[in-house]
């Protein structure tokens, strides 16, 4: 074979100057990676400024997304309220009403943990069949972040909770300052366990798109109830059934009634790699089979793949150990013998529970629950490499 | 998540712990679990809400009607409101335009292949109609309604479903007395019972079934997205074509640098900047406005040459009568008065839109207005 002139011959790249530093000031990925984008998908929403869009998941790898690709989901528009215009109010069924700055929050004690973030509409649009060709669009609206911020337990000991009486019946209501509000009801136990008052993700601020400057984050639960741009948080001794936890973000089963309050996202898991805007341009022999798995109640313990459409199944490796409510990354690690697969991936979370197929879901749940579809994905993969989004018996 | 971390005390003491006072027991009916939450430590931040101002922001309404003001409204002048504020997304029935809601309609389709979910066949409480209208609508417009004009909103889309007659008066008195028909078609998750008890158990591994067939595929419907990604690095071309460059002829960037030096410079010279900064401002627009090449009527009228456009002078837009009857064209003048304040300028306006404050931001807006063909 000819030699690499790559490697024969002195590139300009060997011989003369890169970029000085401060060239970019605050850095982008560089102009090769400029296809890892979020995307949306024009025909969901009437309009974006209500709207959603898709991580790049089939293009990441490890677990934590960067915040400048991690999908958006606004109710109307992302806002932009600087740090001294923030205001925190907590206030009902507490000892003392309390308005809070954002210096303030900077001087309680804070916690630093990881967790994703998953929209209860995620593979929504695939309940009645396979729909979207890319793991973007079927399963990219997550996200995965390191928050620091206050344990809103602390925040609600602030305000005192003698006037609630009998915490086990009371609610919070959390509210954004945009437009939406979009306002959710928060049993108290959840908003005493692990709920966080949140102003920086990765390690530096919250970006315009996830509520600058302070958000909540309700680990393990859908993605609804993380209020942006948070405002308000009221304490009181009932939901306030408003319409993001009434009109949306319920589950209507075959016989036209509707679960509430759905708010776990149960154990779920996708191969990002291959898949359809991520195929095998390799051939045949080593082949790294990669994916993600998360679950809301707690860690994952293990991943199974299946190259055949689910007749037989092999443990994957798990990156590291699970973590809670935050993902997992697994690998394959593979010889591919250049035969069509049916890929599919099952993750198994801590308390047991095995991520169900569609046809167990639809079997509970009929078709049109849009919401916390969960279920076993399936690429084809063709022999040239190719993969698409299938549905099998 | 929480690997690695150490856990923070339940209640972490403050180098110098603040004296607090105790605050009288309530009634005396104090929990074991309360205790454990109250503490006693307090970090003594933030101040105290004033009444006033959690009047301002605790405006929610529950089912039982806690948190409704004083107030009515009738059908009829719900319809008019409404037609004037709501129907360019909902339409003038409440049966929703394009992509947007619909509000009416419905009844019975809720174990249908395609159930629609309005206000009629799915919500379950009247008070989620009138928190929400109250709080978040009109759309681009929000809490700018009064409290009269929600109960008169909500009336109407009661009559839009057919749950009222048309001389109803919906009022703070009377709010509880409706029962929307799907009051109970809602049960608290049971995946407990239901779903998990079924799958918490040992996963097959092998010959889980028979055979496999696919029986769906993504591609026989087609409608994802064009996706550019691909692997390859991009060629010289497609980087520059992935840079938003703001173009400017060399004769404008020359007359520009003329003008410059003349004096500040005429109103119509393109200013590149102010252009592409105009075209930011927009964005806010383009919820209802299109312009560029096969700009059509959206909520609002197209608006490519708006400048020196007749006012309400496209031909296929239905204006409201207040802007049909307007006299002139769309100089910047006019321009900068409406786009400042609508409905102060245009009383009866169909755009639910407040009006952009900076005026900086007015510039720029026009500036790339007039920049489009």
């Amino acid at each position: 074979a000819a030699p690499d002139p790559l490697i024969t011959e002195v590139q300009p790249w060997a011989s003369g100057f890169g970029d000085p530093v401060d060239a970019h000031p605050y850095g982008t990925p560089i102009r090769f990676e400029d296809d890892v984008i979020r995307r949306n998908v024009e025909w969901l929403t009437a309009d974006t400024i209500s709207s959603i869009n898709f991580t790049p998941i089939h293009a990441l790898d490890g677990t934590i997304t960067p915040q400048g690709c991690a999908f958006e989901r606004h109710h109307s528009g992302a806002i932009e309220l600087a740090k001294p215009d923030f205001r925190l109010m907590i206030n009902g069924l507490v000892d003392r009403p309390l308005v809070f700055t954002y210096e303030d929050l900077e001087r309680f004690p804070r916690e630093n943990h990881v967790y994703f973030l998953e929209c209860a509409a995620n593979t929504g649009m695939e309940w009645a069949g396979a729909q979207l060709n890319g793991a973007q669009f079927t399963h990219g609206m997550i996200h995965n972040m390191e928050y620091t911020g206050v344990p809103l337990r602390t925040l609600l000991q602030e305000a005192g909770l003698d006037a609630a009486g009998d915490l086990a019946d009371k609610w919070i209501y959390v509210e954004g300052a945009d437009a939406s509000s979009n306002g959710r009801s928060i049993p108290m136990d959840k908003a005493l366990d692990d709920v966080l008052v949140a102003f920086k993700a990765n390690g530096e601020a919250l970006r315009k798109e996830h509520g600058y400057p302070v958000r909540l984050v309700v680990p393990g639960w859908e993605g609804n109830m993380w209020v942006k741009w948070l405002r308000r948080i009221e304490v009181m001794d009932r939901p306030v059934e408003s319409r993001e936890e009434t009109s949306k973000y319920t589950d209507v089963m075959a016989d036209g009634s509707a679960r509430k309050w759905t708010w776990v996202m149960d154990a779920k898991s996708v191969v990002t790699s291959p898949s359809p805007q991520s195929p095998i341009t390799h051939g045949p022999g080593p082949l790294v089979i990669t994916g993600m798995a998360w679950s809301g109640h707690g860690r994952i313990t293990r991943v199974d793949v299946s190259t055949d459409g689910g007749k037989t199944w092999q443990p994957a490796r798990l990156a590291k150990d699970g973590e809670n409510k935050a993902l997992t990354r697994f690998y394959l690690d593979t010889d591919w013998d250049g035969s069509e697969m049916l890929l599919q991936s099952r993750a198994i979370d801590e308390t047991g529970y095995v991520q169900p197929t569609k046809a167990q879901l639809r079997e509970v749940r009929g078709l049109n629950s849009v919401y916390h579809n969960n279920c076993i994905q399936t690429w084809h993969v063709t022999p040239d490499g190719k993969a698409e989004n299938v549905e099998v018996s | 998540a929480d690997r690695n971390i150490a856990p923070m005390p339940a209640n972490p003491r403050l180098l110098t712990a603040l004296p607090i006072p105790d605050p009288a027991p309530l009634g005396g009916l104090v929990s074991a679990a309360h205790a454990d939450e109250g503490g006693g430590t307090r970090f003594g931040l933030g101040r105290e809400a004033l009444p006033e101002e959690v009047a301002a922001w605790d405006v929610d309404v529950t089912p039982d009607g806690t948190g409704l003001p004083e107030g009515s409204g009738d059908v009829m002048t719900g319809e008019e409101v409404f037609v004037e504020k709501c129907a360019v997304c909902h339409g003038d029935f409440a049966e929703g335009v394009g992509n947007w809601p619909k509000l009416a309609g419905g009844d019975g389709t809720l174990d249908n292949a395609d159930p629609v979910k309005t206000v009629g066949s799915y919500w379950p409480y009247l008070s989620t109609v009138w928190d929400y209208v109250h709080r978040s609508m009109p759309f681009g417009n929000a809490q700018s309604l009064t409290a009269d004009e929600v109960y008169a909103i909500t009336a109407y889309i009661l009559y839009s479903n057919f749950l009222v007659e048309d001389d109803f008066v919906l009022s703070r008195e009377n709010f509880t007395e409706i029962e929307m028909p799907n009051r109970d078609g809602f049960f608290v998750d049971d995946r407990p019972q239901t779903e998990y008890a079924q799958w918490r158990t040992e996963p097959c591994m092998e010959n889980c079934k028979d055979s496999v067939e696919i029986t769906m595929r993504a591609t026989v419907l087609d409608v994802t997205p064009d996706d550019p990604s691909g692997d390859a690095p991009l060629t010289e071309t497609e980087a520059a074509v992935a840079t938003p460059v703001v173009e400017t002829a060399p004769d404008e960037a020359e007359a520009k640098a003329q003008s410059a030096s003349a004096e500040e410079g005429p109103a119509d010279a393109p200013d590149p900047e102010l252009i592409a900064a105009g075209e930011a401002v927009f964005r806010q627009c383009s919820a209802c406005h299109q312009v560029g090449e096969g700009a059509k009527n959206r909520m609002g009228p197209q608006l490519n040459a708006i400048v020196g456009r007749e006012i309400g002078g496209v031909e296929d837009f239905r204006y409201s009568s207040a802007m049909a009857d307007m006299d002139g064209t769309w100089d910047h003048d006019t321009l900068t008065q409406f786009l400042t304040d609508p409905r102060g300028t245009v009383p009866g306006t169909k755009m639910a839109f407040a009006g952009v404050r900076d005026q900086e931001d007015v510039k720029a807006l026009i500036a790339y207005l007039e920049s489009l063909e």
